[in-house]
């Protein structure tokens, strides 16, 4: 396979040339312990906490409020864990059916401890209902975490009047940004959300550096614990080459957000219109919602996702889908049923996601290959017999 | 990704096949499109010699539910309805250099088509070959039965719940059957003598050893006018009683060593202590 055509960017992205750039000092020279006595490793600590600084720009906020971790699914735990076990006598979490496993999974985990655990249902368009969480948070209630836009679908949640409702009721709000952060606009000083995940691998970073913004004031208890670092709030020496990573990507980050709002959006409306255009019973999910901009969930019916994804991987065509065999497990994604997406399509669901290293020419490539790719597949379905499709 | 052999990948992308056969000699469709995939399968059959001269399928499903439809109908081509119908699952997952353990369900719904072909040709032709018993059905979301399941544990040796779920689907969403499935599962061990003996309840520790008397050492008791007797059964102490002619036997002690004691140590657990009484 000579030529890649990376449609998989809510999977993971590529490092942004000037990223790997600002990370190969401290890869090379720059290998001191910031937490070190001495300047060599002193000096490492100035340029962590700018890349604090610089992370703190791109969500809005102050940089004390940055905690550096792992990844998402660390960020996610430890906003959680922390939440429960500051109010250990609350033994209720309220979230969407809608969550990266990061949470989902996790409190399927929790239900099992004795915890109880409302799921929040969505619309055919993957959208909340506000009443229902409104009347969903009780006394017992620790934590309100919703997703801010949907790995799947793109769906983006109304996170800043939830956290407004959860506030109301006196309840601490999580937000699963790790989708958001780099796709749409983020300003954490003019919302009342309490704790937020990013991740860096999702923004042109590399894997295995997260965050999780605290805001300042909320009480915080530390799921890694330790030495001192990260002010005593997540022990562990700091993943220093990921952190300088993690700035430098959210300085560009902010920096395109309107690249991404405008020229990404484009190159996605572009495929969406064309696979309308070319390709008969199909199905966009959460096309009457707002999305990101990046982001396209489009059923096939008839066929199956797993089927079409190997088949656009012959032509070096990289998505992803959310649908039954492909994922290990049998069942079509939670998000999907959520969404009552019906079966016929549920099972056919391919997720394209782009990002500003995408070209007009890859949407067109991929325009000319996946009509054939369906129509093979539906050659071989027996459904598609008894229909018209194509 | 799937560790998929080029075997399944090149069936994938060129199966061989495709299509209904216009009015079938029998036609086997098994699957919903609510599990995520669907065998529909056409035969030709001749109605002298009973051979299958052509095949045909459509799919909805993944790579490897339509690399297995395919080798099936490559498979059963020229052979007779009689030899296809002794194609297992397990042939199919073979043939096609093996399946991840999750697709094995791929292979067996290849199989089931096939009979439900079969039992759709033999139908047609008024003979009914298979006992009209009502299926019971185990796992109501993907419509499992649990003739299906016995049979995958049986072909495939399966241990646990989850490589029933791997093999048939049963389970795979809801779960509320994975209770209904372990009992299949055990009952099914029990009745080969393979689970662990501590596992069993009173009860079943005392068939299986009812069992193994009546199958590995009466009969040769009876060679010679007598028998053995279960009386008692605590934890690990099996407490026996000889009968017949055995009783007052000078060779019942030889017996009981090299007939008795060497059967239940090795059909129902190794660690038994057995007492003559």
């Amino acid at each position: 396979m000579d030529k890649i055509i990376y449609f998989d960017n809510n999977a993971t992205t590529r490092v942004s040339p000037e990223v790997k750039e600002a990370m190969d000092l401290f890869l090379t020279e720059l290998y001191g312990n910031p937490s070190s006595m001495h300047q060599f490793g002193g000096q490492v600590k100035k340029h962590l906490e700018a890349a604090r600084g610089q992370v703190a720009s791109l969500l809005g906020c102050q940089p004390e409020e940055i905690i550096f971790t792992s990844c998402g699914t660390e960020s996610d735990s430890t906003a959680i864990y922390s939440a429960l076990n500051t109010f250990p006598e609350k033994k209720h979490i309220v979230t969407t059916s809608v969550e990266h496993p990061a949470i989902y999974n996790l409190c399927r985990y929790l239900e099992k401890q004795g915890y109880r655990v409302t799921y929040l249902s969505v619309d055919e368009e993957g959208q909340l209902d506000l009443d229902e969480l409104e009347k969903a948070i009780g006394p017992e209630t620790a934590l309100v975490s919703i997703m801010w836009a949907n790995n799947e679908t793109g769906v983006v949640l109304p996170v800043e009047i939830a956290a407004e409702i959860a506030h109301e009721k006196g309840v601490l709000f999580h937000t699963d940004a790790v989708q958001a952060a780099g796709k749409i606009p983020i300003n954490l000083a003019s919302s009342r959300i309490d704790l937020l995940s990013i991740s860096g691998h999702k923004l042109h970073a590399p894997k295995g550096i997260g965050v999780l913004y605290v805001r300042q004031g909320t009480k915080f208890v530390p799921f890694l614990r330790g030495g001192h670092q990260e002010n005593g709030r997540r022990a562990g020496t700091e993943n220093v080459p990921g952190i300088i990573g993690l700035g430098k990507a959210s300085e560009l980050a902010l920096n395109n957000l309107e690249k991404e709002q405008g020229y990404v959006g484009q190159l996605r409306d572009r495929l969406e219109r064309g696979l309308l255009e070319k390709i008969p019973h199909i199905k966009i999910n959460g096309a009457r919602a707002q999305r990101l901009p990046n982001t396209l969930s489009v059923s096939f019916e008839f066929v199956e996702g797993e089927s079409i994804l190997l088949l656009l991987s012959d032509y070096g065509i990289c998505a992803s889908t959310g649908s039954a065999c492909s994922s290990g497990s049998l069942e079509p994604s939670h998000v999907l049923q959520a969404m009552k997406i019906p079966f016929t399509f549920a099972h056919g669901t391919v997720r394209f996601s782009l990002s500003i290293y995408n070209t007009e020419e890859e949407v067109d490539y991929v325009l000319e290959i996946l009509p054939g790719v369906i129509k093979k597949l539906r050659d071989i379905s027996p459904f598609s017999s008894a229909s018209s499709a194509q | 990704m799937w560790d998929y052999t080029d075997k399944v990948m090149e069936h994938f992308k060129n199966p061989r096949n495709v299509g209904e056969i216009e009015n079938p000699d029998a036609v086997g469709e098994v699957g919903s499109i609510v599990c995520g995939d669907v065998l529909k399968l056409t035969l030709k059959i001749n109605p002298e010699n009973h051979l299958i001269e052509d095949a045909k399928f459509k799919t909805f499903g993944c790579a490897s539910a339509i690399a297995s439809s395919s080798v099936l109908t490559e498979m059963i081509k020229g052979k007779t309805v009689e030899e296809a119908a002794r194609i297992t699952n397990k042939e199919i997952a073979d043939y096609l250099g093996g399946l991840p353990e999750q697709k094995m369900h791929c292979s067996v719904m290849g199989m089931e088509a096939l009979q439900a072909a079969i039992e759709n040709y033999y139908t047609k032709k008024g003979m009914k070959v298979f006992p009209g018993e009502q299926e019971k059905i185990i796992c109501k979301c993907f419509n499992v039965s649990e003739k299906t399941i016995l049979k995958a544990i049986e072909l495939n040796s399966l241990k646990t719940v989850e490589q029933v779920t791997d093999y048939t689907k049963a389970g795979g969403n809801c779960g509320q059957c994975r209770g209904e499935i372990e009992k299949i599962l055990k009952d099914y061990w029990a009745r080969q003598g393979q689970l662990p003996f501590q596992q069993l309840t009173t009860v079943e520790k005392i068939k299986l050893i009812e069992r193994i008397l009546e199958e590995e050492i009466n009969p040769k008791l009876r060679q010679d006018g007598g028998w053995l007797e279960l009386v008692d059964l605590e934890g690990q102490t099996v407490k026996v009683r000889f009968l017949g002619a055995c009783s007052g036997c000078q060779l019942a002690s030889q017996t009981f060593k090299e007939v008795v004691e060497k059967a239940l140590r090795e059909k129902a657990a190794e660690n038994l202590e057995i007492v003559l009484l």
